[in-house]
């Protein structure tokens, strides 16, 4: 197993059981038999599902006697959705700046023009 | 919502440490591939926007090898690498390397595929040699040394425990 927290994260939520798991979870703390009910599944095989989330700090286990109800760590799930947003937001960012680059570009490279593949280009001053 | 933007999507793969972004535009591959290779037209919208880009070379070709330099304030953050395939209007095979962490390099995959109707999907992988690797370039936005995300993930992770 991969040690860094986030890439356990990532690798908890790979698998698409789990996944649906954390979206129930989301509405509400379930049991153990509750998850494994709408799942053609053990509650062995749930439990192991939950001990993966767990690992990563996904889900918990509250201390309600019998039940112990699952519940999900939502402020971890939702540091790492805000990450792969931030990223996603800055490659938006750069590609409506290209958005707006191809708008201004003619249909065609201009003839005579310097073949961009074999230019060397300084870009502002050189300090 | 404006009707004509097509919003980027990111694709964290959990089975290799790579992320994919696909992006569509309303531009032929020819004209997309263009504002890749033209360092003139590149310097346009690549980096981020609190950034200058500077660029030493760019040799967009098979065999090629770029170096380009983010700039703030008299902060410097150089980056190199080597085009290993280029095919015009399709494709862009090329390393990528961050000089503050010479020994580390992605490899990068941009295809350009025709969607018709002068529009254009781009598809752009970045593969790299860990999971921690990976994590820390989404976590970090792309944006260079930014780890306190991972400074919080740990103490959330800490508290919860």
């Amino acid at each position: 197993m991969t040690a860094d927290p986030l890439s356990r994260v990532f690798a908890a939520l790979a698998d698409p059981t789990r996944r649906d798991m954390v979206a129930r979870l989301a509405a509400g703390d379930a049991t153990v038999n509750e998850l494994a009910r709408p799942y053609n599944v053990t509650v062995q095989a749930v439990s192991k599902h939950l001990k993966v989330l767990a690992d990563a700090g996904l889900v918990s286990r509250g201390k309600d006697g019998q039940r112990r109800p699952v519940h999900l760590e939502a402020e971890v799930f939702d540091l790492m959705t805000k990450w792969i947003e931030r990223y996603r937001r800055e490659a938006e960012d750069r590609y409506r700046r290209l958005d707006d680059v191809l708008a201004a570009m003619p249909e065609t490279a201009t003839e005579g023009e310097t073949p961009p593949t074999s230019t060397t280009h300084q870009k502002g001053s050189s300090s | 919502m404006t009707t004509k933007i097509h919003e980027t999507e990111i694709d964290v793969d959990a089975q290799v440490p790579l992320v994919r972004i696909t992006r569509d535009f309303d531009a032929p591959p020819d004209k997309v591939f263009r504002a890749h290779t033209d360092p003139d037209l590149l310097t346009q919208w690549n980096g981020p926007r609190s950034l200058q880009m500077r660029i030493d070379h760019y040799d967009c070709r098979t065999g090629g090898s770029y170096r380009y330099l983010h700039i703030r304030g008299s902060d410097e953050f150089g980056f190199h690498g080597s085009f290993h395939e280029v095919r015009p209007s399709e494709l862009i095979v090329q390393t990528f390397t961050f000089e503050g962490d010479p020994d580390g390099v992605a490899l990068e995959r941009i295809t350009f595929t025709d969607l018709g109707d002068g529009r254009t999907r781009l598809i752009a992988t970045s593969l790299v040699d860990s999971f921690a690797a990976r994590d820390a370039f989404v976590a970090s936005g792309m944006e260079i040394g930014v780890r306190e995300g991972y400074e919080r993930l740990d103490e959330v992770l800490a508290s919860s425990a």
